[in-house]
């Protein structure tokens, strides 16, 4: 009974959110990625650089949005560094991949020991704060839950819908779903392949930045070694589980958000008595299992993963 | 832009190549050392003395070596085939657990006996490791760089749970870690002291068994072919599936070695951070020997060399160690590369 009363809770719905923002950041950014046809499993490392550059940035005085913009223009410029490889060169996208997750990560922790050297605590900043919209928030449950939330969270569903619209509604969007699907057709129209996948690759990984400075700058207010914990590759299986489509996806975002909260209560209220790891493996557990659910008819964009060459057939 | 294809790579490019990898690598991480505020040439010096400056140094580094060359042959041999395995840490663990279970004093045997026992079985629990996504990848098409990827994160918790359970040793003091190893259950030394471990032998004989399996048997040409191309694989008649199961029981067998060894040869119990990232370390070691597993000695013995002359760089000169992580990172992006303009000539046009 106390388990079920948990879904009653408008508090539940509110953490609910707040857990899938970053995730529908990371996530917009890999469907791009993968809709252009290229896997970009710099997402770990790519969201730790975002984490750290936005909080950096506002830790050194900028203001919040600045912050934000930082993390951005991080993502993109490690986009481009994947894309250079993968796009042109044509490089293996599983190894330059992780390489870049390697590279990211690495930086980061550097930079981080070099600007602060001797901290014991994390020093924290003033990160955003929520903002109730009227009315809309006054719903019960699902108002606060929805309309509650800091603008970072808005800017994630603002973000769900221009990414939707630009993919299936603009004349860039078809060259970019072309471009994963059919990239001798792109080419055919006089649209170069590589522009249209770099492209994509610098604006995914952007938003993926800005996923993980949604970590540093609105959940908490510090930066962790490890905050990420693995939520990039949680979100490499949430595109999948939302067969590629921005709709689907933030509702796999948001599904897989309320287990976590969900586990998290639970966890409390089982008193110790199943260990607290078995629930925090829950999420990833349930990562695989939703793989798995949707394997069988996962329609992947047909040229995911496959360097194009200008004049191939 | 287009890449074509060279004829016949010339032996100058193959060299050059490679080497100028190694140059732009040293050529980032010295801008990182002037950051730092550090002289980037007596930076590498030290670098370069804490990694072989001394019989001690070069020890450690070989130490360090011997669990990479463990799951760089892993990586090498998974990615031959095209099999991803990016779970090179959980099968790590794995095998950790394994010799963890059998080597407290469970199985009082003697040593000559035990150790193999322990090895055998720690391979294997590797080998399951890794069998899940294998066998999800070729029943049901589930991609297995993400389930490898996220089966890393649930065994380290599967870890921590037993640590603070049934495997949780009484003495600890609330750390968790687990029973020290019996007597038998230990790797002995190779010289003296010095803590390089027979774990190392056993690394450069798998190295070799694993070149020999690769370039003399059916089953490596078998793995080489569904690498380079699967669909022509399976229409010259090969059983892809099952080769592809083959090659990760292998490559998830290899990684849990680099556990056995660790706790076997090293350190004597099993605690959450036995490895810093040792499986994905792998990875790097794998792609710099090119897949080769005789070059993945070398190139583990050069990580390694890395890691642990910046460890002892950065306690002198104050740039942060994780400029390690950061060459090792670089070096295996500049290192695709050099291998890809080896064999290609880029015309711009």
């Amino acid at each position: 009974m106390e388990a079920f009363d948990i879904l009653l809770q408008s508090t539940f719905w509110v953490a609910a959110i707040r857990i899938a923002s970053p995730l529908i950041f990371a996530t917009m950014g890999e469907l791009i990625c993968e809709r252009a046809g290229v896997l970009n499993l710099g997402i770990e490392g790519i969201m730790v650089a975002g984490a750290f550059s936005g909080w950096f940035t506002v830790y050194s005085g900028g203001d919040l949005w600045t912050g934000v913009l930082v993390a951005a223009l991080t993502g993109a410029a490690f986009g481009l560094l994947h894309s250079t490889l993968t796009v042109p060169l044509g490089l293996s996208q599983h190894v330059v991949g992780i390489g870049v997750t390697l590279l990211a990560t690495s930086l980061t922790y550097f930079t981080y020991r070099l600007a602060l050297p001797e901290v014991t605590s994390p020093p924290k900043i003033e990160p955003f704060q929520p903002l109730p919209i009227r009315f809309l928030s006054d719903i019960p449950i699902i108002g606060p839950a929805l309309f509650a939330q800091t603008p970072l969270t808005y800017l994630a569903y603002f973000t769900v819908a221009i990414v939707g619209w630009a993919l299936y509604r603009t004349p860039l969007g078809l060259a970019v779903r072309a471009a994963g699907e059919n990239p001798s057709a792109v080419e055919a129209q006089g649209i170069s392949v590589a522009a249209i996948r770099m492209g994509a690759v610098m604006v995914g990984s952007a938003l993926m930045a800005v996923g993980g400075a949604f970590l540093t700058m609105s959940a908490f207010n510090s930066f962790f070694f490890e905050m990420v914990n693995g939520r990039g590759w949680i979100c490499i299986a949430l595109v999948v589980f939302g067969s590629w489509r921005p709709g689907k996806a933030l509702l796999g975002a948001i599904l897989f958000a309320a287990f976590d909260a969900y586990q998290i209560r639970l966890q409390q209220i089982s008193g110790g008595i199943v260990p607290y790891q078995v629930f925090l493996m829950l999420p990833y557990i349930l990562s695989i299992l939703a793989l798995i659910l949707v394997a069988r008819r996962a329609t992947y964009p047909k040229s995911l993963m496959i360097p194009y060459q200008k004049g191939e057939r | 832009m287009r890449l074509e294809p060279k004829p016949a790579p010339s032996l100058t490019a193959t060299l050059a190549y490679p080497v100028g990898a190694l140059v732009v690598t040293f050529f980032i991480a010295s801008l990182l050392v002037l950051a730092a505020g550090a002289n980037p040439l007596s930076v590498f010096g030290l670098v370069l003395k804490g990694a072989a400056g001394s019989q001690f140094a070069l020890v450690e580094t070989l130490t360090r070596a011997t669990p990479l060359i463990f799951t760089g042959l892993a990586v090498a041999v998974a990615f031959r085939a095209r099999l991803w395995n990016i779970g090179a840490e959980a099968q790590l663990y794995a095998g950790a657990v394994m010799t963890v279970v059998l080597g407290t004093g469970a199985l009082p045997l003697p040593a000559p006996i035990l150790l193999p026992l322990i090895a055998i079985s720690a391979a294997l629990a590797g080998a399951l490791m890794l069998l899940g996504p294998a066998i999800l990848k070729t029943r049901f098409g589930v991609d297995e760089v993400v389930t490898t990827l996220l089966l890393n994160f649930v065994m380290i918790l599967f870890v921590s749970m037993l640590l603070e359970g049934v495997l949780k040793d009484p003495m600890g003091l609330g750390w968790p870690k687990s029973q020290s190893l019996i007597a038998e259950a230990r790797l002995p030394r190779i010289i003296g002291n010095r803590r390089l471990h027979y774990g190392f032998v056993l690394a450069i004989a798998c190295a070799v068994a694993v070149w020999i399996i690769m370039k003399k048997t059916a089953l490596g040409y078998e793995m080489r072919a569904v690498g380079h191309n699967a669909e022509a694989a399976r229409f010259a008649g090969m059983k892809v599936n099952t080769i592809l199961i083959k090659t990760a029981l292998l490559s998830g067998g290899l990684a849990a070695l680099a556990g056995f060894s660790e706790v076997a040869g090293l350190k004597g119990n099993l605690t959450l951070d036995l490895s810093p990232g040792f499986g994905y370390t792998g990875i790097v070691v794998a792609m710099l020997a090119m897949l080769n597993p005789l070059g993945v000695v070398i190139a583990a013995i050069f990580v390694a060399g890395i890691f642990v002359g910046a460890d002892a760089m950065s306690r002198s000169a104050g740039v942060p160690s994780y400029i390690a992580n950061v060459m090792v990172a670089t070096a295996l992006l500049t290192m695709v590369t050099a291998i890809m303009l080896t064999r290609f000539r880029v015309r711009w046009r």
